[in-house]
């Protein structure tokens, strides 16, 4: 019988990294997440699996140790909220560049600026569309519960090694502050230094005199190899797009309108969902696991069938943007979100959807 | 006696070491870099470390510093090479890191990195080279550059009115408990090169005792930004840097 | 007993900075008339006879172009 604790969903980011054979934590205070450190702390995973945590002086220096960390073929994560995630985007950027394999969580906060330390959706765009500088994408994987909190770290990682890229949970203050059962998956140990070795080839263990030097950089001044470069990550996007979307499907098969939601958006949704069914609109949901690579091809293929679609977010309309993108004009795409921290019952959804129609 | 004679491989008394790759560098003729990099390769090559040592190299022209020492190295972003050399001691306690960072990399745009690194104490090696000028963008004025001096953002000369005092930071490093050695150091003749070269093997044994940081300045020269020749660039060094940034041991413990 | 040195200077890759020239103690050292295939005056052994060997040379050399060879005499 598996183990099902109560627990936060910054508490299960922290107990899933110990027991899936993290070796490094890397991260700075802020509003809603800091539970993951402190968790991490409490445990004190060093005295177990050996696993590194340290609370770094700033965002920008934590995800500069994740590329220290990453660039030694080891793994390594770090957590922040939507301001810290600001900062982390210059070496987000060289981490993408350099192809390094790491895990970034961003418990979204309100924003811009300061913003609010309510629960938001608006960090969408740094996400998904790069956030950084240069033309480069994260893996990024939406939980919708504590449970997914837990079970996306290791398969982050697993996602982040196998294209060797960032790869980002976006989550959001409710899902981080939200306490819910959760299951704890039996322990991984940590890679030995050998299994990194033989694994992780490009990696700067420590050059010995059977290959040539390791060298991690994202610099290339060369045109013909900086071009060669950004081919090689694209390649690598285009294969996440074959390979790697995730996403649920909620009564969408009968359905004639279809929300778009992920995160307690789509949470809250699957109620909506629930009562519109009740009312004989049929309404299906679509949540998009990971938001990139975005399920597109599932929104080509259910658009025939639809007469509308909505996004859904605690945004100004973000991920509208891709929705819209992959509908191409064929439907109308409807709105709706809340700003401020507002999570908006599923009645004020409805009624949202019900006037987008309507209209 | 013919030098025929004497050119016979037992007589060889110094040759390039083999930690040093045989590419030719990128820097200006007579640029300190090349001075250090070699004496880097040699206490490499000496302590028998090549498979433990990892770099991490900076953004300016030290950039391409993995070019030239046969090592693992990693490249940072602008200032934040002493977080990388922090994960990477941390996750391999049994490597020998260190960094290698420029006055604007090190005391500009990365000093929280630098700072905070010094004062955990973390066990690596900081080489941190002071030529008072931003060399790769084309000679603008650094946090180092002395009152007076011309560059290509202080075309008058720096005012410290107008940008402020040359920053010491060498001496708040030394002030920082997590440091065990921190030194000031120059390559402009052979004595000092040599003095130099002790005091980086003394950083690396330090890094392998657990004591903390070590971080070695190596007042240097950017001769093609401060438009001189090479050797006039040295003796503006010993004339002007030297009594800003005095030679010798702030801290050795 | 006396030392007698001679160096070899990778003319290539000296990029004739006279940072060896002003280092040598007995003035062996000067920069060739001649160009390397980069333009720049390498530096040659003017005076053979005095080199001692003593590496100063070598060791402020930034591109590491000198080997130094030295016997007793």
């Amino acid at each position: 019988m598996a183990e099902k604790i109560l627990m936060k969903g910054n508490e299960a980011i922290a107990h899933a990294a110990i027991r899936c054979g993290c070796d490094g934590y890397f991260g700075y205070p802020i509003t809603p997440q800091s539970e993951v450190m402190e968790t991490l702390m409490e445990e004190q995973p060093w005295e177990t699996t050996g696993m590194v945590v340290l609370q770094a002086e700033s965002e920008t220096s934590s995800i500069n140790m994740l590329y220290g960390g990453a660039s030694c073929g080891k793994k390594v994560m770090t957590s922040s909220s939507s301001p810290g995630l600001s900062l982390m985007c210059e070496g987000l950027s060289y981490l993408a560049g350099a192809e390094l394999p790491c895990l970034v969580v961003n418990v979204v906060r309100g924003g811009p600026g300061l913003g609010t330390i309510q629960p938001g959706q608006g960090d969408y765009f740094q996400a998904c569309k790069g956030g950084g500088h240069g033309d480069y994408r994260m893996i990024v994987l939406a939980p919708a519960s504590a449970q997914e909190m837990y079970d996306f770290v290791d398969l982050s990682f697993e996602l982040a090694f196998k294209y060797r890229n960032p790869a980002m949970i976006l989550s959001d203050g409710v899902i981080g502050q939200m306490m819910e059962k959760v299951e704890l998956r039996p322990m991984k140990p940590r890679w030995t230094n050998e299994e990194i070795i033989k694994n992780m080839p490009w990696a700067t263990t420590g050059k010995t005199p059977d290959r040539k030097q390791n060298v991690i950089t994202s610099l290339a001044l060369d045109a013909a190899v900086h071009e060669r470069l950004n081919h090689t990550l694209i390649a690598k996007y285009k294969q996440m797009e074959d390979e790697d979307v995730r996403f649920e499907n909620v009564q969408c098969e009968d359905a004639e309108h279809v929300i778009v939601a992920y995160g307690c958006m789509a949470r809250i949704c699957e109620s909506t969902i629930e009562m519109a069914r009740k009312e004989g609109i049929k309404l299906g949901l679509l949540r998009p696991i990971t938001l990139f690579p975005f399920p597109k091809k599932e929104i080509n293929r259910l658009v025939p069938h639809l007469k509308s679609m909505m996004s859904v977010e605690l945004s100004t309309g973000q991920m509208l943007e891709d929705v819209q993108l992959a509908v191409n004009g064929r439907i109308p795409v409807n709105f709706f979100g809340r700003l401020g921290g507002i999570v908006p019952s599923p009645e004020e959804v409805l009624e949202a959807f019900k006037n987008s129609i309507n209209k | 006696m013919d030098v025929k004679d004497i050119i016979k491989p037992e007589n060889m008394v110094y040759s390039k070491t083999p930690v040093l790759t045989s590419t030719t560098m990128h820097y200006c003729p007579g640029c300190s870099h090349g001075t250090v990099h070699k004496l880097i390769a040699e206490v490499i090559e000496e302590m028998g470390i090549q498979e433990k040592t990892i770099g991490v190299s900076p953004v300016g022209c030290a950039v391409f510093a993995y070019n030239y020492i046969d090592i693992d190295w990693q490249q940072a972003a602008h200032g934040r090479a002493p977080a990388l050399a922090t994960a990477t001691k941390r996750l391999h306690p049994e490597k020998y890191v260190f960094t290698y960072q420029g006055d604007g990399d090190l005391a500009s745009i990365g000093t929280a990195e630098i700072m905070h690194a010094c004062n955990r104490g973390e066990n690596i090696v900081v080489i941190f080279i002071n030529n008072g000028i931003y060399g790769m963008t084309g000679g603008q004025m650094a946090p180092t550059t002395l009152i007076g001096m011309k560059t290509a953002t202080s075309p008058y000369g720096r005012d410290a009115k107008l940008h402020g005092m040359p920053l010491k930071i060498t001496n708040l490093i030394a002030q920082l408990e997590g440091t065990c050695y921190v030194t000031r150091q120059a390559v402009h003749n052979a004595a000092a090169a040599r003095k130099t070269k002790r005091a980086i093997r003394k950083a690396f044994e330090n890094s392998a005792l657990g004591k903390g940081t070590s971080f070695v300045e190596v007042v240097s020269t950017c001769n093609s930004g401060w438009k001189l020749s090479p050797v006039a660039a040295n003796e503006w060094m010993v004339e002007n840097m030297f009594p800003e940034y005095p030679m010798g041991d702030l801290k050795d413990r | 007993m006396a030392l007698r040195g001679a160096i070899v200077v990778d003319t290539e890759k000296c990029k004739g900075c006279s940072v060896c020239v002003v280092n040598c103690p007995t003035q062996t050292i000067a920069l060739a008339r001649e160009v390397n295939s980069k333009g720049y005056n390498y530096a040659y052994m003017a005076s053979p006879e005095s080199c001692t060997g003593c590496t100063n040379c070598a060791t402020v050399c930034p591109d590491t172009c000198i080997t130094v060879y030295r016997i007793k005499v």
